[in-house]
């Protein structure tokens, strides 16, 4: 098995680089995560603006997979419509669930696509996940206060 | 004296293993639970092959040898613990053992020992694993208890030196472990026993960790009850014991009501068996039973002082291997009195998820994350910990390749060149 599969270079530089990793102080919503099974913990904090996602920030503590994953969907997510991101989000979660078999889709998913190796670990899907799934609750938050 | 490893390994079929596209398998996780020797295996498969039917239960002949199989095995964990017979539970796990305990405890009238009322004290410690903390809480907040605990010092060690004050008049249970999951520690139950037995209370042993690697005496330990599992022990998964002084089990009620636990039943009203058979509702796990005395037999045969002795050679040269290592840090005692083969350690700049991913793709199988000890990860200040956790089985080679692929891990991500 060769590691670097796993640890693609896009990867650890999110980690030593996180993006956004700072929360700030304009949101409409926090959330806060944990992988009980790890400890690895995310606080995410989100805002729209018109229509789009203007701000998703972060801090938190983890491993490569969860921290880098993290900064790389917050980047992608920020300046997306609601109905972009959930887009990104579900493929995304279909590619961490391929089982090795999807090298993902490049033009929606980006820099997220280096994140198919683990799809080969299934102990690790939950790390590349944590960001996701505090922007997913994150976001229907927001909406449910605007109903 | 020390331990022929190399025959011993011959024993466990999976430690043959290669992994992850043919590493040879470094099996250093003993503490999550422990590899199966041929004994165990076919241990229990015979009981199925050979004897299966309900025990307790029918006349015929498969019935009476299910019965004779699984008393045998009750009679060898009793020799195990230098117990009485009639002190054995058989569990599912060490952790329905301590539920158990908490909801027998939970579920005693006004004026029996056991009963719990608000005011009263349960002391834990910080170092519990989730199993020995969690079933004390929730006992707390059912009878209106106070729960309160022993913190640890910077050496990894129980801080005792408030033990009047945390076992206080109103204590009534006090439930600590023998040896740390994470950190390695074996506590001194003497000043512990003493005065909890002093004030009244019962001592609750979670001897998971050390049943499995010490030569265990209940009357020498000064215990009233102790819990450990049988997967850890050599055993299969599925079967766990709770022993309990005779006396105590006598004036204990129930937790779990039904078949074979009871003495006569009408319509309205039912009445208990005696203990072992008053805690073991329904069907046992038999073949579970059984294959836990092959391996505790196993044990026996081959000697819990020289596997302990053996155990600390190994943790010695890890100790002395990783203190070695620049920006490595070992949570737990560092020198080898009163501890056990358990050594959890972070290297930094590198989160231990990584290192045991890492690690695993060298083939060598660690243990990461909180150990099912959050409050002790706090105390300690850190999320998570890498862990290796040693057995009979386990070669000092097998502690140079990992002190060696650190290194590598090192290099690989980066933190040294």
């Amino acid at each position: 098995m060769n590691l670097d599969h796993l640890y693609q270079e896009v990867i650890l530089d999110h980690y030593k680089h996180p993006e956004n990793k700072q929360l700030s102080i304009d949101k409409d919503v926090q959330v806060h995560h944990v992988n009980p099974s790890c400890g690895d913990e995310i606080t995410l904090n989100l805002s729209l603006n018109n229509g789009v996602i203007a701000n998703v920030s972060w801090d938190g503590e983890g491993c490569s997979i969860s921290m880098a994953s993290a900064s790389v969907m917050s980047g992608l997510l920020q300046g997306k419509s609601p109905e972009e991101a959930t887009q990104i989000l579900e493929s995304f979660m279909e590619l961490m669930q391929s089982k090795g078999t999807s090298k993902g889709d490049e033009a929606l998913l980006e820099d997220a696509v280096a994140f198919a190796g683990v799809s080969k670990y299934p102990a690790r899907i939950k790390c590349a996940l944590l960001g996701w799934m505090a922007y997913k609750d994150a976001f229907l938050q927001i909406q449910g206060k605007s109903k | 004296m020390t331990l022929n490893v190399i025959e011993i390994r011959k024993d466990f079929p999976i430690l043959q293993k290669t992994v992850r596209g043919g590493k040879q398998l470094v099996y250093l996780d003993s503490g999550a639970t422990s590899q199966k020797p041929n004994q165990v295996i076919e241990a229990e498969s015979n009981f199925y092959r050979l004897h299966n039917a309900a025990a307790h239960r029918g006349a015929h002949q498969l019935a009476e040898e299910a019965t004779d199989a699984f008393e045998g095995a009750r009679r060898s964990v009793a020799s195990f613990l230098v117990a009485q017979e009639e002190e054995i539970i058989f569990t599912k796990s060490a952790t329905e053992s301590i539920n158990l305990l908490a909801y027998s405890m939970g579920n005693a009238p006004e004026g029996n020992r056991f009963a719990i009322k608000p005011g009263d004290r349960i002391v834990v410690s910080e170092m519990e694993h989730h199993a020995n903390l969690i079933p004390w809480q929730e006992l707390a907040k059912r009878t209106g208890a106070e729960l309160s605990w022993f913190s640890i010092d910077d050496e990894g060690r129980l801080d005792l030196s408030k033990i009047e004050q945390i076992i206080d008049t109103k204590t009534k249970v006090v439930a600590v472990t023998h040896q740390s999951n994470v950190l390695g520690t074996i506590n001194p139950l003497r000043s512990i026993t003493t005065r909890a037995h002093e004030v009244g209370a019962v001592v609750v042993l979670d001897a998971c960790q050390s049943a499995p690697h010490l030569p265990l005496n209940v009357a020498e330990l000064d215990v009233d009850f102790l819990a450990f599992s049988g997967h850890k022990a050599l055993g299969p998964t599925g079967i766990g014991v709770l022993w309990g002084r005779a006396e105590l089990l006598d004036e204990l009620p129930p937790f779990l009501f039904g078949g074979s636990m009871i003495e006569t039943v009408t319509m309205t009203d039912s009445t208990w068996a005696k203990a072992p058979r008053k805690f073991e509702a329904g069907v046992p796990n038999m073949a579970q039973a059984v294959g836990l005395q092959a391996g505790l037999e196993y044990l026996q045969r081959i000697g819990l002082s020289k596997i302990h002795d053996h155990e600390m050679l190994l943790t010695e040269r890890l100790i002395n291997g990783l203190s070695a290592i620049e920006d490595v840090q070992i949570f737990g005692p560092k020198t080898l009195n009163s501890r056990g083969g358990v050594i959890s350690f972070s290297v930094s700049g590198i989160h231990p998820h990584d290192l045991g991913q890492f690690l695993d793709n060298q083939g060598i199988a660690v243990r990461t994350g909180h150990h099912c000890a959050w409050p002790l990860n706090k105390a300690l200040g850190v999320q998570s910990t890498t862990r290796a956790s040693f057995y009979l089985y386990n070669l000092e080679s097998e502690i140079d390749v990992l002190l060696e692929e650190i290194g590598s891990a090192q290099r690989y991500f980066g933190t040294k060149k």
